[in-house]
C-alpha cells in the first residue's frame, strides 16, 4: 500500500520536473518560462521529498525533508521574481501573445519612478522636484532602437 | 510573533522542569504553552488573537496546496498541448498590505502559485505589478489574488 503511494509520488514528481524542462524549450519568452520552471520544479522537489519521508519513516529524515521543502519554497519564488524583473527591466521583448502591459504605462520617464496611479498631487509634485533617480526600465521606444 | 516567542519559552520551561529532552515532550510543552496563552490572551493586549491564528494557518495551508496543484496542472496542460491557450500580460494589483513584511509575504506567495509572477511594487508601495499567464478571465484572476492576500493578512495581523 505505502509502496504504491511512494511510487505514485515519485512518478508525479518526475513528471512535473519533465514538464518544467519541456516548458523551457517550448514557451515563447522569459517571463512565461519562469512560470514553468520554478513552480513545477518546486512542486516536483516537494513531492519527491514527501516520498523520501514516507519511504524511510524516520523522524530525523522527516525533519530534514521538511526543511528541504521549506527552503525550496522560500527561495524559488525569490529567484523567479529577481530573474523575471531583471529580464523585464532590461527590455527583453514580450511574446506576441501578450495582451496587456500595465507596468510600462505606469513608468514615468521623466522622474524614473513607478507610479501607482493612486498618488496625491503633492506626492507627484515631490517626484517632479526630485529628478536624480537613475533610469530603470528600457521602454518600448528604446527597445525598438 | 512575540506571542509565539512566549509559546516557545513556555515549552522550553516545560522541558527543563520535566527533565525530558525528547521531541515528543517538547511538542507537549508547545501544546501546553498554547493552551496557557489561550487562557491569558483576554487580559494581555500583546497576545490578543494569538490562538485563533493556528486554525487560520492550517486552513491557509490546505487552501494554498489546493491552489498550487490546480494552477500547476493548468500550466502543465498548456505546456503539453500544441496550441497556446495562454494570454500572458502584466497587471497592476492594488495592495492592502502596508508594511514591508506583509508585502514580501504576499508577493512571494503570489510568485509561488503557478500562472502568476510578481514583478515589482510601485514606488509608494500601493500597487503590485504581476505577470499573469492566463488573462482570459481577468476579473476572476484578480478576485482569486485578492482572496489569497486577504488570507495572508489574516494570519500576519
Amino acid at each position: 500500500m505505502i509502496d504504491w503511494l511512494i511510487k505514485i509520488l515519485m512518478l508525479a514528481s518526475a513528471a512535473f520536473m519533465l514538464l518544467a524542462a519541456v516548458g523551457i524549450v517550448r514557451l515563447p519568452d522569459l517571463l512565461t518560462r519562469m512560470h514553468a520552471t520554478t513552480k513545477a520544479g518546486a512542486l516536483g522537489v516537494a513531492l519527491m521529498m514527501l516520498a523520501v519521508a514516507l519511504h524511510f519513516a524516520d523522524s530525523v529524515v522527516s525533519a530534514k525533508t521538511l526543511a528541504v521543502i521549506l527552503f525550496i519554497f522560500i527561495t524559488a519564488p525569490i529567484a523567479a521574481h529577481v530573474i523575471g524583473r531583471a529580464g523585464y527591466f532590461t527590455g527583453l521583448p514580450l511574446c506576441e501573445q501578450t495582451i496587456k502591459d500595465e507596468l510600462v504605462d505606469c513608468y514615468d520617464e521623466k522622474s524614473h519612478r513607478l507610479l501607482s496611479g493612486l498618488e496625491t498631487e503633492e506626492e507627484l509634485e515631490a517626484y517632479r522636484q526630485n529628478l536624480d533617480m537613475k533610469p530603470r526600465i528600457r521602454t518600448k521606444a528604446q527597445r525598438l532602437e | 510573533m512575540i506571542a509565539f516567542m512566549w509559546n516557545l519559552l513556555l515549552a522550553l520551561i516545560w522541558v527543563v522542569l520535566t527533565g525530558d529532552l525528547s521531541g515528543i515532550n517538547l511538542f507537549a510543552g508547545l501544546v501546553l504553552g498554547y493552551l496557557v496563552l489561550g487562557l491569558m490572551q483576554r487580559q494581555v493586549p500583546i497576545l490578543r488573537g494569538y490562538t485563533s491564528r493556528l486554525p487560520r494557518l492550517i486552513r491557509f495551508f490546505f487552501f494554498f496546496i489546493k491552489e498550487l496543484v490546480m494552477a500547476n496542472l493548468k500550466v502543465a496542460f498548456d505546456i503539453v498541448t500544441p496550441i497556446w491557450h495562454m494570454q500572458p500580460g502584466v497587471i497592476a494589483l492594488p495592495l492592502e498590505a502596508r508594511t514591508e513584511m506583509e508585502i514580501t509575504m504576499v508577493a512571494n506567495l503570489i510568485s509561488l502559485t503557478p500562472g502568476t509572477l510578481s514583478l515589482d511594487v510601485s514606488d509608494d508601495r500601493r500597487v503590485l505589478f504581476i505577470h499573469a499567464m492566463f488573462l482570459d478571465d481577468e476579473e476572476a484572476l484578480r478576485a482569486s489574488l485578492k482572496e489569497m492576500e486577504r488570507r495572508v493578512l489574516e494570519i500576519l495581523r
